[in-house]
């Protein structure tokens, strides 16, 4: 019987400053950061559908400070935050249906992910500046 | 000595109970974001620098409102449950996490009723 007087130190969990880091790991804190910018994105979005129904005058405005190197800058981290969460999204209800959680699946469609995130996020800008 | 038997004072401390439709909420949005939000980044890139009389036209053309509509409610409702388990993840403080709750709820309506108007302005007006 163990002594139940005597306070004992709990074993802590390791944390992340514990381990390596490794691309599964890195890739699951990007689903969430996508997330969130995502979330706080949502505010610039609404912001520049405003601008349109106002009117030119202010929209010309807003669609001058997007239309800087600033703003398309802010634009394109903004797509790939998309798609990036969109294929971490994916990924995720592939898992939700019990599958793709072999260690070589994980770390090959962890790569899939941030490598088609950026592959996609490329040609969307390629194929929406063609259309223009 | 309180008025409350120890029963009442721990009942509906315990689960919400409604965690398998805020999961299943989650999904459904997520499938629904897929398209919607590669239609928007689609017309999002294509209207930089264009001026107001063209990027109006086309977000007003019924198609584009229809699906910016739809668009602005999925991610609105898939922003607000994502963001409600960060913020139970990392907040323990029950009056803090209840306030970030209802900021939370309050920014997401605020940013589905603003898209919302905008959208249908811009539907109506061309
Ligand atoms: C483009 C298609 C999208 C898909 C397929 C998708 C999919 C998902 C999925 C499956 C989750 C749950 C992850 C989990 O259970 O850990 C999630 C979480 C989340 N999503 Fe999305 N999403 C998309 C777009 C968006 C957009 C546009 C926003 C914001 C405006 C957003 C914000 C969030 C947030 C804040 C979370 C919570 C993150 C977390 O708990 O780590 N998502 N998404």
């Amino acid at each position: 019987m163990t002594n139940s007087d005597v306070p004992r130190e709990r074993p802590l969990s390791p944390h992340l400053q514990v381990y390596s880091p490794m691309l599964t790991m890195m890739m699951s804190i990007v689903h969430r950061i996508t997330g969130s910018a995502l979330y706080f994105g949502t505010f610039l979005v609404v912001w520049w559908l405003i601008a349109a129904a106002s009117g030119p005058a202010y929209f010309d405005l807003v669609n001058g400070f997007f239309s800087s190197w600033f703003g398309r800058l802010i634009l394109f981290g903004y797509t790939w935050a998309a798609i990036n969460h969109m294929l971490g999204g994916i990924k995720h209800l592939f898992w939700d249906t019990g599958r793709g959680f072999e260690l070589e699946t994980v770390e090959r469609n962890a790569r899939l992910t941030l490598g088609g995130s950026i592959v996609l996020t490329i040609l969307l800008w390629v194929i929406a500046y063609g259309v223009k | 000595m309180s008025l409350r038997t120890p029963l009442s004072k721990v009942r509906g401390l315990g689960s919400a109970k409604d965690g398998t439709e805020h999961w299943w909420h989650q999904r459904v949005t997520a499938v629904a974001n897929i398209p919607l939000v590669l239609i928007f980044a689609f017309v999002l890139i294509n209207s930089v620098g264009k001026p107001h009389a063209e990027v109006a036209a086309l977000l007003g053309s019924p198609l584009v409102v229809i699906a910016l509509l739809m668009m602005i409610g999925s991610i609105t409702w898939h922003m607000r449950l994502g963001m409600q388990v960060i913020i139970e993840d990392y907040i323990s403080s029950e009056g803090r996490k209840i306030a970030a709750l209802m900021a939370n709820t309050f920014f997401c309506a605020a940013m589905a009723v603003a898209g919302g108007f905008a959208i249908l302005k811009l539907g109506f007006a061309s």
